[in-house]
């Protein structure tokens, strides 16, 4: 066990050009809230508060691993107060100066694409983000920026026009956020103090550890505690459920449980890691996932949501799990000084029941990657194809030797009350050529493998058919005729 | 009249932004929610049943009353008025349950804290006592269960339609189901009420008819309405949905600010605010056709069953809006459309951007494909042999003239601009060979009617007020919701007195200003408002065209408004020294405007009139690919050719139908009201229910205008009403998929597709015909 961190109990950060520092701060206050009730900021506003919508997005300049300043847009209403220690808050009145607006905002005048506003704040900072790269974004990059976003009034046309015209007429270099970035570098850099903040209000407390080592401390002190990595769920139970968590551990400043790195064949992920920061390396070593990848949330979410939160939430419809199930992926769990692996697949036990203990958090998610010999796929399935809750989400891993099937394991989300493989189907195809008579000749050991559930995303009878046909695209994919699925016919 | 149609419009044709652009971008447009609030200001929040059919035996409010914060409850024995929200005063819609739950979600009380969360947290506590029933959802539960209903349904006859049906070639029979929409304005429901002198109170309302929030006000509070005044500058979005659902958020705020003495906010959580409100009418539609062997319609059968919820609100003039558009472009010879208004234990459903309209059309248009269908055909030429002409096919099934009848041009155009022959013969080829992907296209006409059958609806009034230095307010009844409204009420009168648009700003709507106004609604804001500005402006330079002429010594016809400068004789006056010279000689600088709509009458028991002062015109044309293996799909291609008359702000109208054609794709794809069977709507948050994002829009998206469209109907500019027809251009994309499902089946038989096309159903779909086509 490490050595005892030294503590502090006031939180710091910077709002716009403000300093600020607060000795009490609520555990429950999200970013939205604080901005609009207590400083009276109301530029910032609430469609959904449950980080579905956009209209509160701003922007949290932080220090990453590589030690550039990042600013990335985030939903504030499911942002916790508490895990702003240590980063520059940006909001939208921080745009225009003097009544001279942003040329992201005077781009969105001139193009006609605000029409009741209210969403517009938000469409602003998602845009600002992307634009500061100074890069003209393709249409497909504006709508990937923009999956977070929702405008009931416009159609969207005129807000993409706008963000490309943004990037045409004029330079984000001379843009405050950027001349001011390595001040205000230095200024966060500033702040590191090496501490455990721990947030105190009545009964409540909020804990942000210093490290691994005194998260793995805190955590002995208090098994109990609700570990909120993203708050992209933990957010929603606050707001929606008003649902009280007396200790929450938030795992936003742990450093060392961040990052991926691939070294003999295997991917490590660190659990604090989010979709985000994941998404180059994905695209690196696991480019069969980069698709499924850009539609996990918004581009706020992806901002804030984790894998290591993906998977422990244990939900049946996380979008991680299936493929990472299907690539042999193991959890690399620490309770104290004790450390232990189990395979992704046995993690997940039942619904709300997963294989960690009091005490026990996620440190790594290792990931066997797959050689040249292997066929990747995973396909969501949802009625919305961006920023949606899968339906069904099937993940395939094939091996062929010669035209026969030596390894195949197929996995599921949204089909049972966990992530799960397809066993009697995997099964009944080892060993058999890979055809579609073979593939027709298995469809009906779905109904062996799997109950799905009726709900408002889909019907029973719905998930196992598209479940079936699933596999029938993955065959079809490995066959090389494409396209197979629509959306590849959008910009061709 | 005449000259409303000379507006000096020259001024018009620049690029006019929207009037609060510069403050949406930068976050300074105020909603209700973000005007600070006077100090200790309370904040109410709803306590909702829990069940959707229920005598209520007890409500226990002590946990409620004692949680942190708290200030106390509202409930039904608080009302000092009549405990009736209902927007005609039919008392069938109460503020709180008064002894029973009608749907899931009811508000039963309301607490009173020092802040939303306080309040929010201990409306939760309530213990309610109920003796559940089962209730009935749907319309064949409605009339399984008895067949109760909120009102009475409109019947419109022409002909003998038993007659004409069993002397048709062929008749075809069916149904249509069509889902219902949220509206999902971005900023959801709110009010903050002040208390005043005399027990008065002022309420800021997010809504689309402050005199409704007015009347109910002083409903609930027993009091004339001169002691409620209400105040909306914008809203953040409303679509229907603040037409008359508002008022219940500012009836609470209202009753809970004159019993605390306090300014009381009033916001439900977006879950609660789709709970609590009336969406999109549900539509049951049963059909029959009879046709020709080319496919000439002699006589159609409807019966629209519309599931209204537990009250009436404004169902009925949705249900009647609906008859009136079962016909959509074509001509029926012969004709017998009702509207049934089934009572559901649901909530009560309201206005929704196109009020029936849509869900008509899209009956329509199915009845078209079913023709097509049947005679091997393309939909579109069937739609073009039963288009109305101007001869004698030329009266609708209601017996309306359709005299500006430019459908079959705005048609014709948009095929030859689209290229859809060429590409649907493509289509047809690659489908083919495509072994999972199919692609569909379908050219969708529109034909919609403008004005409100209620005549007395039909007027508008201004107020215009110019002060000393020349800057002026106009204030009129229709609200900003971001249709432009304002911006182009605002451009109507600056033009009347060639001024640059700076020099006139547009105020809140408020009550003590307008009074009685009708609602922003039904696509009506500028042709009634626009026109009372135009007319208040006329008011004030009669005065000051008779000034100019005595003072400067010249005749009336030598005085003209200009560049900022009035021209008289040979002088030149800068504005602001005339206004101030005008001033001086005691000559009014203010004045109210007036219009009505001509020639409007209807008779709702003989189903017989002319409720419509016109018609807009509009066809898109989409294509898509579809997904055979899970039913999902993408727009590859929408091109759209709208009439707007001759438009008063060319880039407000395309964003109204932009924008409305994706909300209408949201509606008629990925949108999904969801009940459980105990009626508890499952789908009623962002999370849950889909409405379209940047990356549903059509790959490439062609929108137009018809310039050469000019109004017949003497309205503002010869313009047109632009707000609600474009939800309908939709139609083409419904249309698409249904080709695509019925490629599966060598296009033998007709999709038969219900909205919402959700991947499943679209899926679901293509089942059905394979194993048909299979079975035949």
């Amino acid at each position: 066990m490490a050595m005892r961190v030294k503590h502090r109990s006031t939180l710091r950060f910077y709002l716009n050009d403000e300093f600020i520092e607060l000795d009490r701060v609520e555990p429950y206050r999200n970013v939205l809230d604080w901005l609009r009730l207590e400083q009276h900021l109301r530029g910032t506003k609430e469609g959904c508060a449950e980080g579905d919508c956009g209209a509160c997005t701003v922007l949290v300049g932080r220090i990453d691993r590589g030690g550039a300043l990042v600013y990335e847009a985030v939903n504030a209403c499911i942002r916790l107060l508490s895990t702003l220690d240590g980063t520059h808050l940006v909001t939208i009145e921080d745009l225009a100066r003097d009544g001279v607006l942003n040329p992201v905002q005077q781009s969105l005048v001139d193009c006609h694409a605000s029409q009741c506003g209210f969403c517009t704040p938000g469409m602003v900072m998602s845009l600002y983000a992307d634009w500061l790269d100074n890069r003209r974004p393709t249409v497909a990059e504006v709508e990937k920026t923009l999956q977070g976003n929702l405008c009931r009034c416009t159609g969207y046309d005129t807000i993409v026009r706008a963000a490309q015209y943004a990037s045409d007429h004029n330079e984000p270099r001379s843009d405050r956020l950027n001349t001011g970035r390595a001040k205000m570098k230095e200024r966060l850099l500033a702040l590191r103090d090496g501490a455990r903040l721990v947030l105190r209000s009545g009964d409540d407390r909020a804990i942000l550890p210093a490290s691994s080592d005194d998260l793995a401390a805190v955590l002995m002190e208090q098994p109990g505690a609700t570990i909120v990595a993203g708050a992209t769920d933990v957010g929603l139970w606050i707001n929606k459920f008003l649902q009280q968590l007396p200790v929450m551990v938030h795992l936003q400043r742990i450093e060392d449980l961040t990052g991926i790195s691939a070294a003999e064949g295997t991917l490590t992920i660190g659990a604090v890691t989010t979709f985000a920061e994941a998404e180059e390396a994905i695209a690196q070593h696991l480019p069969q996932l980069a698709g499924l990848w850009s539609r996990i949330g918004g581009r706020q979410v992806r901002n804030a949501g984790t894998i290591g939160g993906n998977i422990a939430n244990g939900s049946p419809i996380g979008d991680t799990p299936p493929p990472l199930i299907v690539l042999g992926s193991q959890v690399n769990l620490r309770r104290g000084n004790e450390r232990r692996s189990v395979p992704l697949e046995d993690f997940f036990i039942a619904y709300g029941r997963q294989d960690r203990q009091p005490g026990e958090f996620i440190e790594t998610i290792t990931v066997p990657l797959p050689g040249p010999e292997d066929r990747i796929a995973a396909y969501k399935v949802s009625k919305r194809f961006d920023e949606d809750i899968s339906s069904v989400l099937g993940a395939f891993r094939l091996r062929l030797d010669s035209d026969l099937i030596s390894e195949i394991t197929i996995a599921y989300g949204g089909m049972a009350a966990t992530p799960k493989r397809a066993r009697a189907v995997e099964g009944a195809l080892l060993g058999r050529e890979w055809t579609r008579e073979t593939i027709e000749s298995v469809l009906p050991l779905y109904a062996h493998d799997f109950t799905p559930l009726s709900d408002w995303r889909a019907s029973a009878d719905y998930r196992l058919l598209v479940a079936q046909n699933l596999l029938l695209r993955f065959w079809r994919e490995t066959t090389g005729i494409a396209p197979v699925q629509v959306r590849e016919l959008l910009h061709g | 009249m005449d000259d409303l149609l000379r507006t000096g419009l020259a001024a018009l044709d620049q690029v006019v932004p929207h009037e609060s652009a510069h403050k949406h971008v930068a976050g300074t447009a105020e909603y209700i929610d973000d005007i600070i609030e006077p100090q200790n200001t309370l904040h109410a929040y709803l306590g909702l049943s829990s069940e959707a059919n229920a005598l209520i035996r007890s409500v226990n409010l002590d946990r409620v009353k004692t949680a942190p914060g708290v200030v106390g409850v509202l409930t039904a024995a608080d009302i000092v008025g009549i405990n009736d929200i209902s927007p005609a005063g039919t008392n069938d819609d109460t503020l709180f349950c008064d002894g029973r739950a009608n749907y899931h979600g009811q508000p039963i009380f309301a607490v009173v804290a020092t802040s939303r969360e306080a309040a929010r947290r201990a409306a939760r506590l309530a213990v309610v006592d109920y003796a559940p029933e089962a209730p009935h959802l749907t319309v064949a539960e409605a009339i399984a269960g008895g067949g109760a209903t909120v009102g009475a349904g409109l019947t419109v006859r022409r002909g003998d339609i038993d007659a004409a049906l069993a002397a048709a070639g062929q008749v075809i029979e069916g149904r249509i189901s069509i889902g219902g929409q949220e509206h999902f304005y971005l900023e959801g429901q709110v009010s903050l009420a002040l208390p005043g002198e005399d027990g008065e109170v002022l309420v800021y309302s997010a809504t689309q008819h402050p005199g409704d929030v007015q009347e109910v006000v002083a409903r609930i509070l027993g009091l004339e309405s001169n002691g409620v005044r209400v105040h909306v500058r914008r809203m953040g979005g409303a679509f229907g949905g603040k037409e008359t659902q508002g008022t219940l958020f500012g009836a609470v705020a209202a009753l809970a600010a004159r019993k605390f003495r306090r300014a009381v906010k009033c916001r439900p959580d977006r879950d609660d605010d789709m709970v609590i409100t009336g969406k999109r009418h549900e539509f049951e539609i049963d059909y029959a056709v009879g046709f020709d062997d080319a496919g000439v319609i002699e006589g159609v059968r409807m019966g629209l069953h519309a599931r209204c919820g537990h009250s009436l609100d404004l169902s009925r003039g949705v249900a009647d809006r609906a008859v009136m558009h079962a016909d959509n472009a074509y001509f029926y010879p012969s004709a017998h459309v009702q509207s049934t208004l089934h009572r559901t234990h649901t909530v009560s459903n309201t206005a929704f951007r196109g009020y029936g309209g849509p869900q008509a059309i899209i009956a329509a248009e199915r009845v078209i494909e079913e023709i097509a269908y049947a005679l091997g055909e393309d939909p579109l030429e069937i739609a073009k042999r039963n288009f109305y002409d101007d001869e004698k096919r030329n009266t609708t099934h209601f017996g309306q003239p359709v005299t500006d009848n430019i459908m079959a041009r705005i048609v014709a155009e948009l095929e030859a601009s689209s290229a859809y022959q060429e590409r649907r013969a493509e289509i047809i080829e690659a489908n083919q060979k495509s072994e999972f992907i199919k692609r569909g296209i379908a050219l969708s006409p529109i034909k919609y009617g403008i004005g409100y059958s209620k005549k007395s609806m039909n007027q508008g009034a201004a107020l215009l007020v110019i002060y000393r230095d020349g800057s002026m307010h106009i204030n009129h009844g229709g609200t900003e919701m971001g249709q432009g409204l304002n911006t182009k009420v605002a451009q109507l009168v600056a033009a009347e007195f060639g001024l640059p648009l700076k020099r006139v700003r547009a105020t809140a709507a408020a009550t003590d200003k307008v009074p009685n106004a009708s609602p922003t609604s039904g696509s009506t804001g500028t042709d009634l408002n626009g026109a009372a500005a135009v007319d208040a402006a006329r008011r004030i330079k009669r005065d000051l065209v008779t000034f100019a002429a005595d003072a400067w010594k010249v005749h009336e016809d030598e005085v003209g408004f200009e560049n900022e400068t009035v021209r008289i004789g040979s002088h030149i006056v800068s504005w602001h020294s005339f206004t101030e010279a005008a001033y001086a000689a005691r000559v009014p600088l203010s004045a109210t405007g007036f219009h009505k709509v001509p020639h409007i009458h209807w008779d709702r028991n003989a189903g017989q009139g002319s409720p419509y002062g016109y018609f807009t015109y509009g066809a898109s044309c989409s294509e898509v690919a579809v997904d055979t293996l899970t039913g999902e799909y993408v727009v590859l291609r929408t091109d759209i050719l709208q009439d707007v008359g001759r438009s008063v702000n060319r880039d407000i109208d395309l964003g109204q139908i932009e924008g409305g054609f994706i909300q209408g794709m949201g509606w008629l794809t990925t949108e999904e009201l969801w009940w459980d069977k105990a009626g508890r709507l499952r789908t009623h948050a962002p999370s849950t229910y889909k409405i379209p994002l940047a990356s549903d829009r059509p790959r490439i998206f062609n929108v137009d205008i018809a310039e050469w469209s000019i109004n017949k109907a003497p309205t503002v500019n010869r313009s047109k009403a632009v707000g609600e027809p474009p939800i309908m251009l939709a139609n083409s994309v419904f249309g698409a998929i249904g080709m695509a499902v019925a490629s599966v089946a060598d296009y033998r038989f007709a999709p038969r597709l219900d909205t919402p096309a959700t991947p499943e159903r679209v899926l679901m779909a293509m089942q059905r015909l394979k194993e048909k086509a299979g079975a035949g």
